[in-house]
């Protein structure tokens, strides 16, 4: 499904048109409320810059001049704009939430009594273990797993898918959400979850970031723009007995303008908003990450774990080719394979019709007179069907050759050499029989998604492995593997295989990522470190997991790890930019700095620039817009495509790195030229 | 020689000693040495210590800062005491408490800061007992700090790091005393005095002058000054003095003694973490710091002296002669003072307070760089190793993944412990010298007024502060201000530094080790030199560039024409 058919997502997005004056009053108030000192104090960057324009608001209302007061005003207008940009990236989050909850209020449920009594409570006072009963046109009230009948469920309000899913008793399917509607039929829900602690509570917390906690990258980040803040302290506070020895004075104002300047004060307003955006990326994307945590971790991963099924191949094998054995000819074995397909509604049995009439022109009959359907089971591994003393089966090659010489039939030579051959080349092989004579095989075979081996490629070069895991035998597993480009795959696997492979991989020292849907995939999906949840599979899954992908789609895996890099590379990208600028700071300030001490070191004025109070105007002002220009990138994240460490290191180093040493010079002169034309000096 | 066969000798030796010496010291330390077993086994059993027992860091940092604090204790009471203890033969008094402690610090930090002529106030036993015996130690404790985080990078989930004594002996017994004895010979071949037998009088009867000429145990120190980073000279005059430095080959082993270490660490680091061309990086970045400072400087010195030429001498042909042994001459005296500030050493054959103000300007800057290029024996690739884990943050986050540096994620913990060590010198520095110009006792100190005066002062703190020694000359450092200031800077720059490296190291060790795939950032190319250097450069410059501009720079801009006063 595409992200626009999400009524949430869609909602959201339309709200966040860049010139949407509701949204924007409401972030500029935000940023307004954000200066309390008690939120500022979060931001060890920020809060600097704060008490820096409490010191030049103090020294220009006991001094006034016009350069005082501008470098004032820029000062509280660089803190506004670091809360404008936070404030911005919350209000995604916000608009989300407030559509999550219209579904939550007000939800009446019908509790069943001990003797089957029914009661309407209301869904806040429901407990785990309460059985509920829900019909047409019902919200389900709160998490749980039918325990009773079937219904066609409308997810769409979690999920935005308007197609409505069949949630039944027993089996993966069971696990219905809260807030959903039950469109057919009639269930029983035995309640999974306390109140407060459902599914949607859960995704309003998050789309919210009410409780949003430093993840450990952006803490680690925090930790180093704070060193980089502390240090250019002394720098600058040194300063006024360093000029005063040579026998100058520096003013109070523009020491303060130096050390807003010095101090990552862009990577500092911005910080924030890129860790919410980053979240609020994946949620456009219809993907639940349960912490940040495991937003970064994506980033991190050196192995996919893939499912063969609906992620590498389409979901279904499809009839290739008809192989007659013996005399047979191909046509009658087509037929035969036709007949015994017509009523086989599998996608399977599908294709073999579909091949019959492509290869032989067999137009789909109506299976006129006596006729019996035999339907695949489990314990025969064979379908068909009899009429008129013809008996037509397909099937696994052992049980049709057992099913064939029970009826004292001769098995042609050259059928199994065949069968085999196929089984080699990773195919599946349906023998088909009639009566007591083996007439051929059908070859079925895995089709991989188009477009698969280029990504797997990307991945490659991004330095991750790809592992295809598979029910399949280890010769079909390696051919569809070979087609497909994966670097490895586990063959025959079992939910012990795949937890034992996601420990090996991790015991040398790798990242896993791994999609899953059903209870048995719990334990694996809890051992990955990105362990990524349909939304159709089971609640244990969704617990064990630590992402819940709403349209149930395992390719996004891939996604998703682009999307943990991308968070990362905007905060490494900004943090060098922020540094870089620094430079061409200095060469605005200093010499403004020293003009009266010592004149000469207007040489260091490379810039030209104006006149000393021009030329810290103009930093400090570049320094404030730069945090506006750069919240669409925050918000947004630097431009990412999947390429080496190394590659990456060399673009982003040149883009942000010489790019922010550069680019200041640049502005910094513009606004100076600016600044001078309007008579200041 | 000429100086350019100079360089070109020198560069060919240390390229030579690389392998080698960095492939010794990865064995000495990895305890595969046991040629001087013999020796090593009597002093384990001495200090009671079992040589296959490990420490975690906090033992091996607490380790660290005892063995610290009685090196002091003991170089301060040989020094109080000297006057009643034999091997005087000048009866020299004992020195004073202020004086005594700075230059206890000064000798336990690697600083070898020096409030006083060695000649005239240190007894032959302060000099060797005391002095020369801190110039092993502190070097050895230095290096072994650097293979604790080395240690860190190599090993995988371990609780320990190393054990502190079976590395300070290792590191003393098998490195730097085989190599002092055999370089000692040579010095004396060359001239170099040692001689218990005390200062030798001359009397000159037609004239009617008599004259005290100072002997001592000179070359054994002159070796160990050198080969541990450490500079302090038994004269006052240092390396300018012929007694300690008596031709121009013993110039030049000088240089190549002080750079050695520092240098082949790196390939030892290479060798630990099992890839030569991570040490291959760090070296290229050390040797374009080096390169980049010494052509600054030497550009400066071959260049005519302004304050000569503005006093009306219009031939300078041989460059800035002022304050140079006309022995070497100024570009082999600017090569042996920007190695030697460039490392942490500080002993000098010229005076640095005579160079040209960009000359002077390459001493400052080699210090300011955090002492990287190669920096202090051990000290260097430690420093170099905090800038590399902020650059590979930095960096590693602009490729999309948890930063990792070989195999370790740097994370919090990581981050904070090598930005405490990257702050602590440019903090102290900048701290320590606004206190000094603000304060009337760190002003009347300064001999001379304007930015040079100014430049004297932030040299002192720049050079306790990285632990080097050397010193700008004009100042009259001997005074309780300057003895406690410089004090606490040299103890800030060693243990400020040393701790959160054992830290790291520890925090490192602790951690498994992450494959290494095509989406890990590769720190053995030259992007990363290129990221390392600007790390380097960025830290060292934005701390001090305004600094610099009321020091060298307003020095050189305002021209020798202008009176300050």
């Amino acid at each position: 499904m595409s992200v626009a058919s999400n009524p949430v997502a869609g909602r959201a997005r339309k709200q966040l048109a860049w010139l949407d004056r509701r949204v924007m009053t409401r972030a500029l108030l935000e940023s307004l409320r954000k200066l309390d000192p008690r939120v500022q104090v979060r931001n060890p960057v920020m809060f600097v810059v704060c008490v820096g324009t409490v010191v030049t608001a103090a020294e220009s209302v006991a001094r006034p001049t016009v350069f005082d007061w501008g470098v004032t005003v820029t000062l509280l207008a660089t803190v506004i704009f670091a809360n404008f940009a936070e404030a911005t990236a919350e209000s995604r989050g916000r608009a989300q939430a407030a559509s999550l909850r219209q579904t939550r209020t007000g939800t009446q449920a019908r509790r069943l009594g001990a003797e089957g009594r029914e009661e309407r409570v209301s869904a806040a006072e429901l407990r785990r273990g309460d059985r509920v009963v829900c019909e047409p046109g019902d919200l389900i009230p709160s998490d749980g797993d039918v325990v009773e009948g079937v219904a066609s469920v409308d997810e769409s309000a979690v999920t935005g898918e308007s197609a409505p899913v069949i949630r039944e008793s027993g089996g993966d399917r069971s696990a219905v959400t809260g807030g959903t509607r039950v469109l057919s039929d009639r269930i029983v829900v035995q309640i999974s979850a306390e109140p407060g602690q459902t599914f949607l509570d859960r995704m309003i917390e998050l789309v919210e970031g009410a409780n949003r906690q430093k993840t450990p990258n952006e803490l680690a980040l925090t930790i180093l723009l704070a060193a980089l803040t502390i240090i250019f302290i002394p720098v600058c506070v040194a300063l006024a007995p360093f000029a005063g020895y040579a026998g100058g004075q520096v003013s109070v104002v523009i020491l303060v303008a130096l050390l807003v300047c010095l101090i990552p004060t862009t990577i500092g307003a911005l910080i924030s908003a890129i860790g919410i955006a980053g979240m609020d990326r994946l949620v456009q994307r219809n993907v639940l990450a349960m912490s940040g945590r495991a937003v970064e971790a994506a980033g991190d991963v050196n192995t996919l774990l893939l499912d063969k099924t609906g992620t590498i191949t389409l979901g279904n094998r499809r009839a290739e080719q008809f192989y007659p054995v013996g005399r047979v000819a191909e046509r009658k074995l087509a037929e035969a394979a036709q007949l015994a397909s017509l009523a086989d509604d599998t996608p399977e049995g599908r294709s073999i019709v579909v091949l019959a009439k492509e290869r032989f022109g067999i137009r789909e009959r109506q299976l006129a007179g006596e006729h019996a359907i035999v339907p695949f089971s489990a314990r025969t591994r064979m379908s068909g069907i009899d009429m008129g003393g013809h008996q037509i089966r397909k099937g696994a090659a052992d049980a049709v050759r057992a099913w064939v010489e029970e009826r004292g039939g001769q098995l042609p030579p050259d059928l199994t050499p065949l069968v085999e051959r196929l089984a080699q080349a990773g195919s599946t092989p349906l023998v088909v029989a009639e009566n007591a004579s083996a007439l051929g095989v059908i070859e079925l075979k895995d089709v991989v998604k188009a477009g698969i081996r280029a990504r797997f490629d990307e991945m490659r070069r991004m330095g991750i492995r790809t592992v295809m895991v598979t029910g399949d035998n280890p010769l079909t597993a390696a051919t569809i593997a070979a087609e497909a480009g994966v670097d490895d795959f586990l063959a025959e696997a079992t939910p012990e295989t795949k937890l034992a492979l996601i420990r090996r991989e991790q015991e040398g020292g790798r990242l896993v990522a791994m999609a899953g849907d059903g209870t048995n995939d719990a334990p694996a999906l809890a051992q990955a470190d990105v362990g990524v949840a349909m939304n159709t599979g089971t609640m244990a899954a969704k617990e064990a997991g630590n992402m819940v992908d709403l349209d149930s789609n395992p390719t996004k895996l891939i996604e998703v790890v682009a999307i943990g890099k991308q968070l990362l590379i905007t905060r490494g990208a900004l943090t060098t930019f922020s540094i870089a600028n620094d430079v061409a700071k200095y060469f605005a300030i200093i010499p403004a700095l020293f003009v009266t001490t010592y004149p000469q070191l207007g040489a260091l004025n490379v810039l030209r620039l104006h006149s000393p109070h021009t030329a810290v105007l103009s930093a400090v002002i570049f320094n404030a817009l730069v945090i506006v220009a750069l919240i669409p990138l925050a918000v947004r994240g630097v431009r990412y495509r999947p390429a080496s460490a190394s590659a990456l290191l060399r673009r982003n180093l040149l883009i942000y790195g010489v790019g922010g040493l550069v680019a200041p010079f640049v502005f910094i002169k513009l606004i100076d030229m600016a600044l001078a034309a309007l008579g200041l000096h | 020689m000429g100086f350019g066969i100079t360089v070109l000798v020198l560069a060919l030796v240390l390229a030579l000693l690389w392998r080698p010496l960095g492939a010794y010291m990865a064995r000495i330390y990895g305890g595969e040495m046991r040629w001087l077993a013999w020796l090593e086994r009597p002093v384990y059993r001495a200090i009671g210590v079992d040589p296959s027992s490990e420490q975690s860091w906090k033992r091996y940092a607490g380790a660290t800062v005892v063995f610290s604090a009685v090196s002091v204790v003991f170089v301060y009471l040989i020094e109080r005491l000297q006057g009643v203890l034999p091997l005087n033969p000048q009866h020299l008094p004992a020195v004073p408490p202020l004086l005594a402690l700075n230059t206890a610090i000064s000798f336990m930090t690697n600083t070898n800061w020096q409030n006083y002529a060695g000649e005239a106030t240190m007894s032959y036993l302060t000099q060797m007992a005391a002095l020369a015996v801190q110039q092993f130690l502190s070097a050895a404790v230095g290096i072994q700090v650097a293979l604790v985080l080395v240690r860190g990078f190599s090993r995988r989930e371990s609780p320990t790091v190393g054990n502190f004594w079976v590395d300070l002996v290792r590191g003393s017994i098998y490195l730097l005393l085989p190599i002092s004895a055999v370089m000692t010979l040579v010095f004396v071949s060359q001239g170099a005095v040692q001689t218990l037998a005390g200062p030798a009088h001359v009397h000159d009867a037609l004239n009617g002058v008599s004259q005290t000429i100072p002997l001592g145990p000179v070359a054994s120190m002159s070796v160990i000054k050198q080969l541990g980073t450490n500079g302090g000279g038994f004269f006052n005059a240092n390396s300018a003095d012929p007694f300690e430095n008596p031709t121009g080959l013993t110039n030049l082993l000088e240089i190549v003694l002080l750079l050695c270490i520092p240098f082949s660490l790196t390939y030892t680091f290479g060798r630990m973490v099992g890839s030569l061309r991570q040490g291959l990086a760090l070296l290229a970045t050390m040797v374009v710091l080096f390169g980049a400072v010494l052509g600054m400087s030497l550009a400066a010195e071959v260049g005519p002296n302004p304050a000569v030429r503005a006093a009306g001498v219009t031939s300078q042909s041989g460059g800035n002669e002022v304050g140079k042994e006309t022995r070497f001459g100024p570009a082999a005296s600017d090569l042996f003072d920007i190695a030697s500030t460039s490392t942490s050493t500080g002993s000098v054959d010229a005076a640095n307070d005579s160079f040209t103000p960009i000359g002077g300007a390459g001493l400052l800057v080699g210090m300011m760089l955090g002492e990287v290029s190669p920096g202090g024996v051990g000290s260097g690739l430690y420093t170099m190793l905090l800038f590399a884990v902020v650059a590979v943050f930095v960096g590693g986050l602009m490729v999309g993944r948890t930063p990792e540096y070989l195999g370790k994620k740097i994370q919090a913990r990581e981050v904070k412990l090598a930005s405490l060590g990257v702050l602590m010198m440019p903090v102290t520095v900048l701290t320590l010298a606004a206190l000094a110009v603000a304060l009337p006792a760190g002003r009347s100190a300064v001999l001379n007024l304007g930015p040079h005066g100014f430049s004297e002062i932030l040299y002192a703190f720049v050079s306790q502060a990285n632990n080097n020694g050397s010193a700008f000359a004009g100042l009259s450092a001997n005074t309780a201000f300057y003895n406690l200031t410089g004090a606490l800077a040299m103890t800030l720059g060693r243990l400020g530094i040393m701790l959160p490296v054992l830290a790291l190291g520890g925090a490192l060790a602790a951690k498994p080790k992450v494959a290494e795939t095509a989406g890990t950032m590769r720190t053995d190319r030259p992007v990363f030199v290129g990221l390392l250097l600007g790390t380097v450069v960025l830290v060292g410059g934005l701390t001090f560039l305004p600094a610099l501009a009321l020091g060298p720079i307003a020095e050189s801009l305002v021209g020798p024409g202008r009176l300050f006063g």
